[in-house]
């Protein structure tokens, strides 16, 4: 199989990270049960991790990293942990339902929302952001990268906004953290949302949420906290007041493995290659009679490459693609659907194909070629 | 049965504080472990930093320059 389907779940992962994981399963105890070894050595090992990742975004301490098991359960306790009934809130047509839905649950229990629209090239307008502000206004919530187009969002500019107009602003970095420059200071992010298994190249079952200091949101879990067990609710300190149950600390062993991957080739040469395989790919289909590719590739952007060929659904595209020549991409809806609204393919849907640091020049070049043989 | 003797013990919030205070003792060559929270200090599970008695200038010293954040300094006989 070639796997394009790098935005879903980045495949392959680094050895290191399954070494990690199988390394933890044999030995690793429950993080802050108990003071015997091996309990300790999983505390340890979910500290280092906690790090790790604090140094990665650029938070002050390590107690401002909460660990979840996706970016989805990252963005529900931020957004609902943040935000409340009589809260406006904007947002952008490009996200992703785990940004739309916590929203739209908002919305129902007395929150109001207002939305920053994309143009056809799923571009927004980033003077929408400011025109939206209303005197009730209470934060920003937003794709780093829409999950469909790839096209980057200016996190550093909405969070200078935000910051300036006193605003909370939390960033969806689902499909950038691992190959983008995220520090939460330097962008005014006050809560970062982030998934372990896509371009971070950790285990499915990994995320977390890092916070500025100072802001608590809500528990969304209350429960196990190995720490004042005769409270009657959960502690009111970071990272526990955000962390109820045991963790996931398997799939975190390789989360650390991960981010020690990432550090040693650099996120300047992720971001290169990432590129480069993304431009040869466009390239080589976006001449292809029939095809019509989504997005913005004037500038900077995730390795993500959306197309339709004429004629063909996208489920029907990317189901030729599989049987016929064992390549791997996801059709449909994405999750976005303001952004297919957006670029008029709620009927067609669209095949994506997304590389990762590790996609080879061979895998770009056979499912170009399949393109071209499909389209003729 | 182990003899007793008068210790210095760090309690704390969470189980990272505890974590970030063993990193801290280990780096500036402190002695000391951590060890089951001691009942009489706290009725909650969770785990204490226990270090001999004349450490204890030295982790309260390492502990206001980091900034880290614990929950209390205790002596008792352990």
């Amino acid at each position: 199989m070639i796997y394009l389907d790098n935005a879903a779940t980045s495949l392959p992962k680094p050895p290191a990270v399954i070494d990690a994981v199988v390394h933890a399963m044999k030995h690793m105890g429950n993080s802050g049960r108990a003071a015997h070894e091996n309990a300790l050595d999983a505390s340890r090992l979910i500290y280092e991790a906690r790090e790790a990742a604090a140094r990665f975004f650029g938070a002050a301490k390590a107690s401002q990293v909460i660990f979840t098991c996706n970016a989805t359960e990252a963005l529900n306790i931020a957004i609902k942990g943040l935000f409340g009934a009589g809260d406006h809130i904007i947002t952008t047509v490009l996200e992703h339902n785990s940004v739309l839905r916590p929203l739209y649950e908002l919305e129902n229990q007395g929150a109001s929302l207002s939305f920053v629209k994309a143009d056809p090239m799923g571009r927004v307008r980033y003077e929408d952001f400011e025109a939206l502000i209303r005197p009730e206004t209470k934060g920003i919530v937003c794709t780093h990268a829409s999950n469909l187009t790839g096209n980057l969002l200016d996190i550093k500019r909405i969070g200078q906004l935000a910051s300036e107009r006193g605003l909370l602003f939390i960033v969806d970095a689902a499909q950038t953290a691992g190959v983008f420059d995220l520090n939460i200071r330097d962008m005014k992010i006050d809560a970062l949302c982030f998934t372990g298994h896509k371009s971070l190249f950790g285990p499915q079952g990994t995320g977390g949420l890092v916070l500025a200091e100072g802001v608590l949101p809500r528990p969304l879990k209350s429960g196990g906290s190995g720490v004042q067990s005769y409270l009657r609710s959960q502690p009111a300190e970071l990272p526990t007041r955000l962390e109820a149950g045991t963790l996931n600390g398997h799939g975190l062993a390789g989360l650390l493995a991960a981010f020690c991957f990432l550090n040693e080739i650099g996120l300047a040469e992720i971001r290169r290659r990432e590129a480069e395989l993304t431009r040869h790919f466009y390239e080589a289909v976006s001449k292809i009679p029939g095809i019509t590719v989504y997005g913005d590739f004037s500038q900077e952007r995730a390795a993500i490459v959306s197309l339709n060929l004429e004629g063909l659904s996208s489920s029907e595209l990317s189901d030729i693609l599989s049987e016929d020549y064992g390549i791997a991409t996801r059709p449909g809806a994405h999750c976005a659907p303001l952004m297919h609204e957006a670029l008029g393919t709620v009927e067609q849907g669209a095949s994506r194909f997304s590389f990762s640091y590790l996609t080879s020049d061979d895998d770009i070049e056979a499912a170009a070629a399949a393109l071209k043989e499909l389209s003729q | 049965m182990r003899q007793k003797q008068l210790r210095f013990i760090v309690t704390f919030h969470t189980t990272a504080e505890a974590m970030a205070l063993e990193k801290l003792c280990r780096t500036l060559g402190i002695k000391g472990k951590l060890i089951s929270a001691p009942r009489a200090l706290s009725p909650d599970c969770g785990i204490a930093w226990r270090s001999p008695i004349e450490t204890a200038s030295a982790v309260k010293k390492a502990i206001a320059e980091s900034g880290l954040e614990i929950h209390g300094f205790h002596e008792m006989e352990l």
